[in-house]
């Protein structure tokens, strides 16, 4: 493989968080030329780029940037390095080895939108990262990037790192700029968008921390360089995550379009699994967009692919379109878990539920409840006591919540819905094969333990029970008290 | 997650716990121009005071609310909204143990097991010497050793079951050493 690390170039760098390691290599370079130009030029610049956002949406950041108002006094700048995507940690690996690249970024995306006050929104659980990027701020300030008059041009830029606490929903645009304002992470009813009313109820921007760090590469290299790299509609490099059982995990960079095969079984890349295991499922961009199915699904030999049967999904290209044709919600954070061949799919079920149920932040009727109403069938099925009936109640539940059925504030749901209605439907045979080797009756007497008063519902079994002995509420297969 | 209900209206003058001194205060004033808003201090300041008191208590509740101008509900709101921040009094160390499906997957839930089966608690418990606190998180981020733990600032990473007890009589588990600015930088020895 040809392509040269532009992202992760200073990953595992000796001493790379330094301001000294970074400026020898050509640092704060970009921020010098975006200086240079207008603030209008460089986001026409970043719109020709076709820079998409890379912290799930794919919504192109110089677009973004057009929307603030013309007549805007104040603007805020808020990055987005909230990442708590379950299993997604390339934020990380980029502020633990080249905070400055970040900084640079955030001084280019902040030239670019008049902005003067900057808040990096970071995760409460980054600790290590947070002393790192302070001490990069704080170097940055000294050498005179940040604070008045920038490098002589009269641009002012605050920049400030704000600590969150632990709120999967403050990742989402809104929810971030609540909870910057010292509330509860409740996103907003949109519009107006946080570019026409944000922070502060100001004019805001808010990007992610890679799609900033892409910003002084596009600078110093060029459009050209840039437009090069990847695929028709979504150009330039992208940070790969890839976990579970394989060899190599870890955080790689590729060019956008790459698939999920070869970020598997790349020798550049995860490897190959561990122990020769097959690969059972991937989630390849995060938890929320969706499983596919891997190579323990053979294809036909013939090539011609029934979607009806299970086979093998594992050559979708990680790109904004192509995850589509597999039924993802998109390529989202495009970090993978892997699900050997051993791991039982109702664990899984059971984990992907209880994240989302946990993390709703109770806002919207259909999240709250809907969330809550898998997790309690998946753990139902996880001890052996589902129905068949019951992965068409999830599936249904799941049809029926989030931003695309128009139910919701925020996007949450429908990520919650995506992962848990593939995995039912593109693992179904197995968790019929799960529940026909169930024991039987064992779903009533589930119900039974647990609760014993709703057991004497005569409903239950699904018809209408005649009352023995003149009471109404006697239990099937119990005597009839004397 | 339960409601947990505190009578905070007549809570007895012995049961507010402990309050703010006069630094902490101070520190939190320090961040009051970085916003426009003297709310948008409230996430800085509970950090500031979870890492000075170890939890928020009702006492530092109702200081907070008196500093950022806000009604004590208020501050309640946004304290149990965040999973980071603990109403009740927690051990010297505290113990965040990932779950996420990558963890589970590569041996989580054993090391689940072991550690609750060590420390004889259950989450958010504390042991009866004071010593730990136990929780879990959805995700540390950290996917790629997993499964991971996070022991008060220190990330413990590729933790199997087996580790645990090295890990737990180590007295430095949970000292990260590196470089710092000072902002948000909890000393140690003022946690109870």
């Amino acid at each position: 493989m040809t392509f040269g690390r532009v992202l992760m170039r200073h990953v595992g760098v000796p001493n790379s968080t330094s301001l000294a390691v970074y400026k020898a290599d050509g640092g704060y370079a970009g921020a010098a030329r975006a200086l240079q130009m207008t603030p209008d030029d460089l986001v026409e610049l970043v719109k020709k780029a076709n820079l998409r956002g890379r912290g799930g949406a794919g919504f192109p950041a110089g677009v973004k940037w057009t929307f603030l108002p013309k007549d805007r006094t104040v603007t805020y700048l808020c990055v987005n390095a909230d990442e708590s995507e379950p299993p997604t940690f390339c934020n990380r690996v980029l502020i633990d080895s080249d905070p400055h690249l970040l900084l640079e970024g955030v001084l280019i995306a902040a030239y670019a939108t008049r902005t003067t006050v900057a808040y990096i929104y970071m995760r409460g659980e980054f600790c290590e990262q947070f002393h790192i990027l302070q001490r990069a701020l704080d170097e940055a300030y000294a050498a005179g990037y940040f604070g008045h008059n920038i490098l002589g041009t009269g641009h002012n830029l605050e920049c400030y790192i704000h600590r969150g606490a632990g709120a999967y929903v403050c990742g989402e645009e809104t929810g971030l700029i609540e909870s910057l304002e010292g509330k509860r992470g409740w996103p907003r009813i949109k519009p107006p968008f946080p570019a026409v009313e944000g922070l502060f109820r100001k004019p805001t921007v808010v990007n992610n921390v890679e799609t900033l760090a892409c910003l002084p590469h596009i600078l110093t290299r060029g459009l050209d360089w840039w437009l090069s790299i990847g695929t028709a509609n979504s150009k330039g490099p992208k940070m790969y995550c890839i976990s579970g059982p394989v060899n190599r995990p870890g955080c790689y960079e590729a060019p956008l379009g790459l698939t999920c095969r070869e970020l598997i079984y790349g020798a550049d890349f995860g490897g190959g699994m561990r122990d020769g295991k097959q690969v059972k499922a991937v989630f390849p961009g995060g938890l929320s967009m969706g499983a596919l199915r891997g190579d323990l699904f053979p294809k036909p030999p013939d090539g011609k692919v029934d979607p009806k049967q299970d086979y093998d999904e594992l050559d979708c290209a990680l790109d904004f379109d192509d995850v589509r044709k597999y039924d993802l919600l998109g390529l989202g954070t495009a970090a993978a878990v892997v699900v050997p061949e051993d791991a039982d799919i109702r664990d899984v079920l059971l984990n992907v539920t209880r994240f989302y149920a946990q993390e709703s932040c109770g806002q919207c009727t259909q999240c709250r409840e809907g969330t809550a109403w898998m997790y309690k069938i998946a753990q139902r099925i996880r001890a052996g006591a589902g129905r068949r009936v019951d992965l068409d109640i999830i599936e249904e539940t799941s049809r029926n919540m989030g931003m695309i059925p128009g139910l919701s504030i925020c996007g949450l749901p429908d990520g919650a819905a995506w992962p848990i209605r593939t995995l039912i439907q593109k693992f179904r045979r197995e968790f019929e094969q799960r529940i026909a080797a169930q024991e039987p009756g064992a779903a009533q007497s589930l119900i039974r333990r647990t609760n014993a008063a709703a057991y004497e519902l005569p409903v239950l079994h699904g018809r209408a029970v005649q009352p023995a002995g003149g009471t109404f509420a006697t239990p099937l297969d119990v005597a009839p008290p004397r | 997650m339960s409601w947990r209900t505190i009578d905070r209206r007549t809570a007895a003058e012995q049961d507010l716990g402990p309050g703010l001194n006069d630094a902490v205060k101070e520190k939190i004033r320090s961040f009051f121009p970085r916003y426009p808003t003297k709310r948008a201090v409230l996430l800085p300041a509970l950090h500031i005071a979870q890492d000075a008191l170890g939890y928020i208590s009702l006492r530092a509740m109702r200081e907070l609310a008196e500093l950022l101008e806000l009604p004590p509900s208020a501050v309640l709101d946004v304290v149990t909204f965040y999973t980071h921040f603990w109403t009740h009094s927690r051990g010297r160390k505290t113990i965040v143990l990932c779950r996420s499906l990558t963890c589970e997957l590569m041996g989580g839930g054993r090391v689940r097991e072991g550690l609750e089966q060590r420390l004889g608690i259950g989450e958010h418990e504390t042991t009866p010497d004071g010593q730990w606190s136990y929780m879990t998180e959805e995700c540390l981020a950290a996917c790629e050793h997993a499964p991971c733990l996070l022991i008060n600032e220190k990330l413990h990473k590729g933790v199997q079951a087996e580790d645990l007890d090295r890990i737990l009589v180590d007295p430095e588990n949970d000292h990260l050493d590196m470089p710092r600015s000072t902002l948000f930088d909890a000393p140690a020895e003022t946690k109870p």
